[in-house]
């Protein structure tokens, strides 16, 4: 039985991944990957949760739902594949209009 | 639990008029030929506004929690259900005019707008975590794309590609703390929540849980430290676009704020509101000072103002909430008509947006430049409009309520606010007289304004000067909205202990006003809700 923290650990490194992948990496779509890893980071820690309370439920079992948050992962994972499909739009319309993927040469709007 | 009854579907009424009429244009929109006018197809859409405002009104006899306690009709919510149409509906009149203007010729740029306005009015009725989450996703993706929707434009596209990378990194930020609060309580329901909350000492999860929540909708709000994708976005997308993306999402957004903090009290978000207020402001109107376009410029007043509108977060009370609700209303009549003005006078491709282009526009369009006159002193906040009330109101909640802790932190707050409220009067006050006072650089008068964009402009410059002079009646319907949101029970103990409420007299006195509407409602809402809860 591997202990919940584990499991928050893990997402919370996945997580700060993908932060800095968002930070310090230049391709469009590899900032659109990052954020993608941050929401898989997210769903792992409802599965984690969702099985904790659980477990939890035989002592307060009124107070849980039982298999909420594995279903909050389903909803999230719709959501991401909604925004993927308009960030690839978008990410196409860019690529048409400046003919480059960098965002450091994406920058028509600076002060 | 309970079985879906039709009271549950009178409660998500606007929602479903508004993406009936989103589904109808664009069922319509394919069967037109490419060069038809898709005049209509607005015209449409303006309907399905108005008609979504009427369902609002007609919730006021179904207050209650619908869909197995996710979804709460009570006067906050219907309040922006109110707003909300509102806004898109004059946002749809202005974009009648702007569309022909750009030569954009397709019927689903209505659709979005209306599918956006259904995220965003269902995160102002959502008490689900979740929902709240689905509904800020619907509202953003249409407006990721509404932003790049002049599509040959590179400005355009840039900007939709950074409000999306952005928008998207704030969203995953929110739903991160959706999943820690699931932890720290094994709900997403924010009411229940508030009551786990309330009973146990919240640990250090839901702290952290509540702080990356404010991180996600300060993304939204356009709050600094959160605040660097705003200009560049503003400059960038179609300005009827801006007009509705700078108040629409940003009054969702405020309402969810609303929502989740005041269910979360005790999680220790007093200073960072605070910290993220007063760099607001600063950030924002030391920005637009030196920004040579409109909308540019604008898009900083709008970070600034974000940061009035936290200073009534940060005063946490009844007066707070009810402040912060009128700012919302009072800044989406004046931003919306300020941006009207600056898309009609933008013309083909956008092509004068900068502060020059706007010289001598006091003789080559009296009303126009009359009109953004009004607005811009209304952002400046003088007396006998909107922006004026909504600022005094936010400061004077701000002074009301005192931090136990920090007695003297708002203080110095509304301090900060006022400084900034003097600064902010030099950049408005400069465009101002750079209509008045200086030669016209271009000789041709601009383009008469359509019907449609006068009605535009007549609205909103009403209700800048309504709300300014006579604002009672909002007012009374703001104080019972932020009444509602705090059910009166344990929160006002849990308030006293963190900050000094109001006394009872003065909230006595806040309620005598609208005496002869609340207690019939509140018993009405009160009882149902009692009901629905004991069935679930």
């Amino acid at each position: 039985m591997v202990p919940l923290a584990w499991y928050l650990v893990l997402s919370a490194i996945l997580f700060c991944l993908g932060i800095f992948g968002f930070l310090l990496k230049r391709n469009i779509i590899t900032i659109f990957m990052s954020i993608e890893l941050m929401l898989n980071a997210v769903n792992l820690t409802f599965v984690a949760f969702a099985n904790y309370w659980n477990e939890h439920a035989k002592t307060v079992a009124e107070k849980v739902v039982p298999l909420s948050g594995q279903v909050f992962v389903f909803f999230v994972m719709v959501v991401a594949a909604a925004e993927a499909a308009v960030g690839l739009a978008i990410i196409i319309s860019v690529f048409r209009t400046r003919e480059t993927l960098n965002v450091d040469r994406v920058n028509l709007l600076k002060l | 639990m309970s079985p879906i009854s039709g009271v549950d579907y009178i409660r998500i009424l606007p929602e479903l008029v508004l993406t009936a009429f989103g589904i109808a244009v664009m069922l319509i929109d394919p069967l037109l030929k490419p060069s038809d006018s898709r005049r209509g197809l607005g015209l449409l859409s303006f309907v399905g506004t108005l008609a979504a405002i009427a369902a609002a009104v007609y919730q006021m006899h179904y207050y209650g929690l619908g869909w197995f306690g996710m979804v709460r009709v009570d006067s906050f919510s219907i309040f922006f259900h109110v707003l909300i149409p509102a806004i898109s509906a004059v946002c749809i009149l202005a974009s009648l005019e702007y569309l022909e203007q750009q030569k954009i010729g397709s019927g689903e740029y209505y659709a979005l707008i209306l599918f956006g306005t259904v995220g965003m009015v269902l995160m102002s009725s959502a008490v689900e975590l979740v929902l709240i989450f689905v509904a800020l996703e619907i509202s953003s993706i249409s407006t990721y794309i509404l932003a790049g929707y002049r599509r040959r434009s590179a400005s355009s596209a840039e900007a939709s590609i950074k409000y999306f990378l952005l928008g998207s990194f704030a969203t995953a930020f929110f739903l991160y703390g959706v999943a820690l609060m699931f932890g720290a309580t094994g709900t997403t329901d924010i009411l229940r929540i508030q009551a786990q909350l309330a009973a146990t000492n919240p640990g250090i999860l839901a702290y952290v849980a509540t702080a990356l929540m404010i991180i996600g909708l300060g993304f939204k709000v356009a709050a600094a430290p959160f605040h660097i994708w705003t200009p560049d976005v503003y400059e960038g997308a179609p300005a009827p676009i801006v007009a509705l993306m700078s108040t629409g999402p940003k009054a969702a957004a405020f309402a969810v704020l609303l929502r989740v903090l005041f269910a979360t009290t005790g999680t220790g978000w007093f200073w960072l509101i605070w910290i993220s207020a007063a760099l607001s402001m600063t950030l924002g109107n030391f920005g637009a000072l030196v920004q040579g376009n409109v909308k540019r410029m604008l898009a900083y007043s709008s970070i600034a103002h974000a940061g009035y509108l936290l200073v009534a977060f940060a005063a946490s009370n009844q007066l707070g909430i009810s402040a912060a609700i009128f700012y919302t209303a009072a800044y989406a009549a004046m931003n919306v008509g300020a941006f009207a003005v600056v898309s009609h006078f933008g013309s083909a491709g956008e092509r004068y947006v900068s502060i020059d282009d706007y010289a001598g526009l006091g003789k080559r369009s009296p009303l126009l430049a009359f009109t953004l006159t009004i607005f811009l002193l209304s952002l400046i906040g003088i007396p006998a409009t909107a922006g004026f009330l909504a600022k005094y109101y936010a400061f004077t909640a701000a002074m009301h309520g005192t931090s136990a802790t920090h007695p003297t932190a708002l203080v110095w707050l509304v301090i900060i606010g006022v400084v900034n409220s003097a600064v902010a009067s030099y950049y408005y006050l400069r465009l101002v007289v750079v209509m008045y006072m200086r030669e016209p650089t271009v000789s041709e008068p601009p383009a008469p304004a359509s019907a449609s964009m006068r009605v535009a402009l007549v609205i909103t410059t009403i209700a800048t000067i309504y709300l300014g002079v006579v604002p009672g009646r909002l007012l009374d319907y703001t104080t019972l909205a932020a009444s509602d949101l705090q059910p009166k029970t344990k929160a006002a103990g849990m308030m006293g202990a963190r900050f000094k409420s109001l006394t009872d007299l003065e909230v006595k006195e806040l309620f005598r006003r609208s005496s002869h509407v609340t207690p019939a409602e509140d018993n009405r809402s009160g009882s149902q809700e009692k009901k629905r809860v004991d069935n679930r």
